[in-house]
């Protein structure tokens, strides 16, 4: 499917959805809310299958915080960028580990290092991190004086 | 993060494989829960060996932050790197000359095969064969002093660069690998006489650590752990980058979806990587090594994404650049993680012995898992 | 003609000479044991640095090579290495039973060395019940690994030895039945008795299909017993560390590593001379001047020679093979070998009745 295509089927799936021009795939910038049930959609739906998470990245733009899941179908090999805009201080939005398995993982990484809720995760702890680390690392405003080494 | 050890109310045995372990390969550190010898679910625990490359990355430009990944899947350094330089390219447009585009995918080839001859090693001496390591350390001792002549480094290239290579072949460069491939072409054979004919190793391997083709999708493997369940993922097939496009190799599929599959799979990697090197190794065109750039690179704002095939599957690069000398944010999505993330779901109800023929045939690497 | 055997000799007389019978007696045995556990150790420090050499040699490399004349001092230091060392106890270990199992193990393998013939007339023991005697004893080891695991308080020790427990109780039926079928071929249990029969010929050649047969299970059960490669599951190295001796350092482990190495060379030894004539020179039926060339080579050199051969295919095995499943091990066993065994026992005993064997 084309970019175009692509962004006609999204638009029937997600119609608030908008969309970030002038990147490589389509971008679909999306809230949490309803994200849970567009992303079984584009798993389901047979002209899409995007079956293949590939990559899942928390992002923190110092007001918000987007994450970003990348996905592709291995059928019709085309990819789809979906951004959910989150909240900085409480970034919550529901996972979908249940739908890519690949994801339960992601996600356990995106919330040990950036602090990302997954809600509904059948096991959301640190992942590299012990258990009573404090903080985010990957955050912006994130201090460490011992361990990190400012160039 | 390390709950209490030892039995559960059902009699089961909770075993620590790890962060100390001979087959390991690392800091991996797995909870085992087992019935008598049979594996109720594996947990692992990372982190061992965790450096934050990515926040580290933040604060370096980008000529240097490529240089970082190079610890990240150390067996497949040429291969980061790779997958760096051509995020940085993709960002700035710039044109690679056509030397260091053959260049890139000798030496990828290159550490393929060494890669890959490291874990035929390892992979034999988890189920308990231990002379093959040696055999297959001659070979990649071979490939490693190659590498040294050309980029001073046997481990940690930092051979790549935004706009192509950082220095030019070593003269001996084309001798020398003709020389290495006549040698492996005997000795990969030697390989399947030794190991993959054996019948305790078919018997070790053949339907175990089964994973079906929608779950290594679902559960996001990529590479020979994918390719051994019939998920077609080369990256060099489906999005060829550099030269991939014109050189002839075929994308090795196995559809047994068992240890035996993926095992066969790499074995075929290597043939494949031996055609791919004969094909280019003669028809190096001349001219520059590194286009010219500016001293200082800066990404326009925005998002680039470049993947590349390592040894061990698809290895993502993620810059979000806001226009400055530094990225913003990095992503590197590593093949070793989302392979990592199966392991559960294929070693359940195998035994012990299984867990460690299981963990051979996904090729892991630690620092590529933690970052 | 200097032999073994004169040698023995002459001291028994002389010691039964000089002193009273009770303290001749008492003196021979303080001899005795001496020499078995000077044997043990020199076996302990060949066999180790064969063993490298073995593996050195088909791992492309060169092995030890700086202690000594071509390394053949190297057991030596890593002897008096791990004489040094600490024996550490674990603190959650069953001390008692902790520190008795490494003796356990080496007292059953100084047990087995007893009905062994090391030469024409050089034998501790040359007990009536000889080959009996070996199975029986032998199968005492596994009690030792079990206790070694269990008083460990480690898992991948207890492990270990549920592995070797298993192990050992099942492929001792096949050892056995091997065994069982060159008696029925000899009529005697005496090791000597079994000697003596093998005059004109070796029984693995003597005694046709059925004696090969059961001299290869005889080979793969042995294996099995010492723990060796490929059933080398009780140590399981990329498995369960080190399995059984995982806790065990300094002096202590160097016991499980000798008892290892001797049990090797026990069976080996056994093998040698239920199957291969054991001290007995090759002798083929009646080609006189064949067999008397053969008899000029010391007997001594010709039991050292079939057991180290034997000791190097074990060898052989361990750096080639990969490691069986524990599963497919205990199949092997009760699917294949013993039934095979059973079959092969019954096809010997219908050959020694209708005497069909050369």
């Amino acid at each position: 499917m084309t970019k175009e295509e692509l962004k006609i089927s999204v638009t029937e799936l997600l119609p608030s959805a908008s969309f970030e021009e002038g990147s490589e795939w389509t971008t679909v910038l999306t809230g949490p809310d309803g994200w849970d049930s567009f992303a079984r959609q584009v798993r389901s739906a047979p002209q899409l299958d995007f079956d293949y998470l590939f990559c899942v990245t928390a992002v923190d733009w110092k007001t918000h915080i987007t994450v970003v899941y990348h996905l592709t179908s291995t059928v019709h090999r085309h990819t789809l960028v979906v951004k959910v805009k989150l909240d900085h201080d409480h970034p919550e939005v529901a996972t979908v580990s249940g739908i890519w398995r690949t994801a339960e993982f992601h996600e356990r990484e995106a919330y040990d290092l950036m602090g990302v809720v997954f809600t509904g995760h059948p096991d959301l702890r640190r992942l590299f991190l012990t258990d009573e680390w404090k903080g985010w690392p990957l955050r912006k405003d994130y201090e460490d004086p011992v361990n990190m080494i400012k160039l | 993060m390390i709950e209490e050890i030892g039995t559960t109310e059902q009699g089961e045995l909770v075993v620590n494989l790890g962060p100390q372990h001979p087959s390991t390969h690392g800091v991996l550190h797995l909870v085992v829960t087992l019935s008598g010898e049979t594996i109720k679910k594996v947990e692992p625990h990372l982190g061992y060996i965790h450096r934050s490359i990515e926040k580290m990355c933040e604060s370096l430009s980008y000529r240097q932050f490529i240089y970082v990944t190079s610890r990240m899947d150390y067996l497949s350094s040429h291969i980061n790197n790779h997958g760096c330089a051509l995020c940085v390219e993709k960002g700035m447009q710039i044109e690679v000359p056509p030397r260091a585009k053959v260049i890139r995918v000798l030496m990828d080839e290159l550490t393929r095969l060494a890669s890959h001859q490291l874990w035929w090693g390892a992979m034999a001496m988890d189920v308990g064969a231990l002379t093959p390591f040696f055999y297959a350390f001659r070979e990649r001792e071979a490939i490693n002093d190659i590498m040294e002549e050309t980029c001073g480094a046997r481990l940690t290239m930092n051979y790549m660069a935004p706009g192509g290579v950082a220095f030019d072949l070593h003269p001996d460069f084309q001798r020398k690998v003709k020389d290495f491939l006549a040698f492996f072409r005997t000795k990969i054979d030697e390989y399947d006489e030794l190991v993959t004919d054996n019948i305790i190793f078919q018997r070790r391997m053949e339907g175990i650590g089964y994973l079906s083709s929608e779950d290594a999708i679902s559960y996001g493997c990529t590479g020979p752990t994918a390719r051994g369940s019939g998920v077609s993922c080369d990256i060099r097939k489906s999005v060829p980058y550099e030269v991939y496009s014109q050189v002839q190799f075929e994308e090795v599929l196995e559809t047994g979806g068992d240890c035996f599959a993926r095992y066969n799979v790499r074995m075929g990697e290597m043939r494949q990587s031996i055609s791919i090197i004969e094909q280019l190794i003669d028809n190096i065109p001349g001219g520059e090594f590194l286009a010219k750039t500016k001293a200082v690179l800066k990404l326009p704002k925005g998002e680039f994404y470049s993947k590349v095939e390592t040894a061990r599957g698809e290895f993502g690069v993620y810059i979000i650049s806001e226009g400055g000398t530094t990225p913003y944010r990095i992503k590197f999505r590593s093949p070793g993680f989302s392979n990592l993330s199966a392991l559960d779901h294929m070693a359940r109800g195998h035994k012990i012995g299984d867990l460690v023929a299981i963990m051979g045939t996904l090729d892991l690497v630690i620092p590529d898992i933690d970052r | 003609m200097l032999s073994i055997e004169n040698i023995t000799h002459s001291i028994d007389v002389w010691l039964y000479g000089t002193f009273n019978p009770t303290a001749a007696l008492l003196l021979e045995s303080l001899i005795v044991g001496l020499c078995a556990i000077t044997l043990f150790a020199v076996l302990g420090l060949v066999l180790v640095l064969m063993e490298r050499k073995v593996s050195a040699y088909m791992q492309i490399r060169l092995g030890p090579n700086r202690v000594g004349p071509g390394g053949a001092l190297q057991t030596v230091a890593d002897t008096l290495k791990l004489a040094m060392k600490e024996g550490l106890t674990p603190d959650g270990a069953d001390k008692f039973l902790f520190n008795l199992a490494p003796f356990m193990v080496i007292v059953v393998a100084m047990l087995i060395l007893v009905p062994v013939a090391f030469a024409k007339g050089t034998q501790i023991w040359d007990i009536n019940i000889g080959v009996l005697y070996i199975s029986a004893v032998s199968s005492l080891s596994v009690i030792g690994i079990l206790m070694a695991g269990w008083a460990s308080n480690n898992k991948y020790s207890l492990l270990g030895a549920m592995r070797s427990g298993a192990q050992i109780v099942s492929y001792e039926l096949s050892a056995g039945l091997s065994i069982i079928s060159i008696v029925t071929l000899t009529g005697s249990l005496r090791i000597s008795d079994i000697i003596d029969s093998q005059q004109d010929g070796w029984w693995l050649f003597k005694g046709h299909i059925p004696a090969m047969i059961s001299f290869v299970i005889f080979i793969i059960a042995v294996t099995a017993e010492t723990n060796r490669a490929p059933f080398d599951l009780a140590e399981a190295e990329s498995e369960l560390t080190a399995g059984f001796h995982t806790e065990y350092s300094g002096m202590k482990f160097a016991l499980f590593f000798l008892a290892e190495y001797v049990n090797i060379f026990i069976v080996c030894a056994i093998a040698a001379t239920l199957f291969l004539g054991g001290w007995m020179p090759l002798h083929i039926g009646h080609w006189t001047a064949f067999n008397h060339a053969m008899d000029y080579i010391p007997s001594s050199l010709w039991f050292i020679g079939k057991t180290f051969f034997l000791i190097f295919v074990i060898m052989w095995f361990r750096w080639t093979f990969p490691r069986l499943r524990i599963d497919q091990l205990l199949s092997l066993e009760w699917k294949y070998l013993l039934p095979l065994s059973l079959f092969n026992l019954l096809l010997m005993t219908l050959i020694s009745i209708k005497g069909w064997h050369f």
